[in-house]
């Protein structure tokens, strides 16, 4: 049931005074209440639980990581070579 | 898919590998609250990349698991009425109870809907006036606000008939609970990337300077698995005892305050107990006053008598004194198609992780 999967957010709309939105997981799409993140907009990536969007993913701090990790694979090469 | 394969790439998980063989001098156990992660590393075999001397143990954290006998005989037993429609995530249906599990109770005539979401409930409730709906409210942090949330709408919509049957438990003060058991050997924590992603992880911050433990808030990919351990381990070489945060793309000191509000204003925190575990202090979230006419356990007057499977170890199993292979019933007995135990139905479950990538 804990199944935090990252989707993108494709639509933004408001029902009975609640802010919901469609987000797409690969090929599926399914709506879901964007009232934890009300700054969500289209194109924003969000990690949704049963049917709530907990997060929106920082993409500065996403590629950030990628320089770790490659920074990690250059020095254990290094160090083998 | 974007923010998710990037995060297998086999190369860096064996640089993480040979980097965390490296630094790690002394023998470390170290725990994954988190059932999500737990069948992380069995899937991609994270435990075969450590060194001998980096022992992973696994912990409480399977939402399904820790949900008491007696709430589940409870939910049984209300869904049998005929005024009830009982309404639960899915893998709450399998988990044996005394006198059966839900799909049991749906099979003598039980009326039980899976559901993905609190909304959903909220939805079936709108749509069937004359029955009471009750929303089997289970979890961690990461799904509470939902049920704060399908609370407050009810209450602002006027729907009467929406009920809670709630089991809702909190992290930080099971971390401790394991940190005083006797004879604990565990140096250093995994926190769950989506409980800090709502709570954020102040709470954990004096955890750290109390018990001199790291505590690093780590993603759910193979790589933000090998990065969190890789920094744990580091941390306890350096005996640097703080909160790290490898999660970032997610998690913010403070977390989501939108959800952390919901929750504090319909729950409060109180003791709570944890199926194999016992009550622990303080651990869960429970209905504030106000909010009591939401509660579903005023539906039921009558006393239930629970009782536990005999050869089930999982109190030991959520603890992490235990592996799923050291129950005799493991396997033999006890299968996904015939579960004995909540730790084998549910998908965080750690037995059920065992049998799934055949250990
Ligand atoms: S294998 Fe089955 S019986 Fe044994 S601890 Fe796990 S769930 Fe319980």
């Amino acid at each position: 049931m804990c199944l935090g999967i990252p989707g993108k957010v494709i639509e933004v709309y408001e029902r009975d005074g609640t802010k919901m939105g469609k987000v797409e997981f690969g090929k599926i799409k399914r709506e879901v209440c964007l009232s934890f993140t009300p700054d969500a907009k289209p194109g924003d990536y969000v990690i949704v639980h049963v049917g709530f969007a907990i997060s929106i993913l920082n993409e500065k701090e996403a590629m950030e990581i990628f320089k770790t990790f490659k920074e990690i694979s250059r020095i254990e090469d290094e160090i083998s070579n | 898919m974007k923010f998710l394969t990037e995060y297998r790439n086999k190369e860096i998980a064996l640089a993480f590998s040979k980097k965390i063989k490296r630094i790690a001098k002394n023998k470390w156990v170290i725990m994954e609250i988190c059932g999500s992660q737990t069948h992380t590393i069995l899937r991609d075999g994270i435990d075969l990349l450590l060194p001998e001397n980096v022992i992973l143990v696994h912990g409480p954290g399977c939402p399904v698991c820790v949900t008491p006998l007696e709430i589940i005989d409870y939910a049984h037993e209300l869904s049998l009425r005929k005024d009830v429609i009982l309404c639960s995530y899915g893998d709450m249906l399998r988990v044996p109870g005394t006198k059966g599990s839900l799909n049991d109770a749906k099979a003598k005539g039980g009326d039980v809907k899976m559901v993905y979401s609190p909304l959903d409930a909220l939805e079936i409730a709108k749509n069937n006036p004359d029955k009471k709906i009750v929303f089997f409210a289970i979890g961690f942090e990461t799904t509470t606000p939902m049920n704060a949330k399908a609370i407050e709408i009810a209450e602002k919509e006027k729907i009467e008939n929406f009920y809670v049957l709630t089991s809702q438990v909190r992290v930080p003060p099971a971390i401790e609970a394991i940190l005083n058991s006797p004879g604990c050997e565990i140096k250093g924590f995994l926190a769950p990337g989506h409980v800090c992603t709502v709570m954020g992880y102040e709470e954990y911050e004096p955890i750290t300077e109390k018990y001199n433990v790291p505590i690093v808030v780590t993603g759910f990919e193979p790589l933000d698995m090998l990065e969190g351990i890789y920094l744990l381990i580091k941390a306890l070489e350096e005996k640097n005892y703080t909160v790290i945060n490898q999660y970032k793309r997610s998690v913010r000191r403070e977390g989501n305050k939108e959800a952390k509000k919901t929750i504090l204003k319909i729950f409060e925190t109180g003791d709570m107990r944890w199926r194999g575990i016992g009550v622990i202090p303080d651990s869960g979230f429970v209905l504030k006053q106000r909010y009591k006419k939401f509660d579903a356990r005023n539906l039921l007057a009558d006393k239930i008598k629970s009782e536990e499977n005999k050869l089930c170890i999982a109190a030991e199993i959520l603890q992490g004194k235990k592996k799923p292979t050291d129950c005799s019933a493991y396997r033999r007995i006890c299968t996904p198609e015939n579960p004995l135990g909540a730790p084998m139905v549910s998908s965080e479950g750690a037995c059920a992780a065992y049998y799934k990538y055949g250990k």
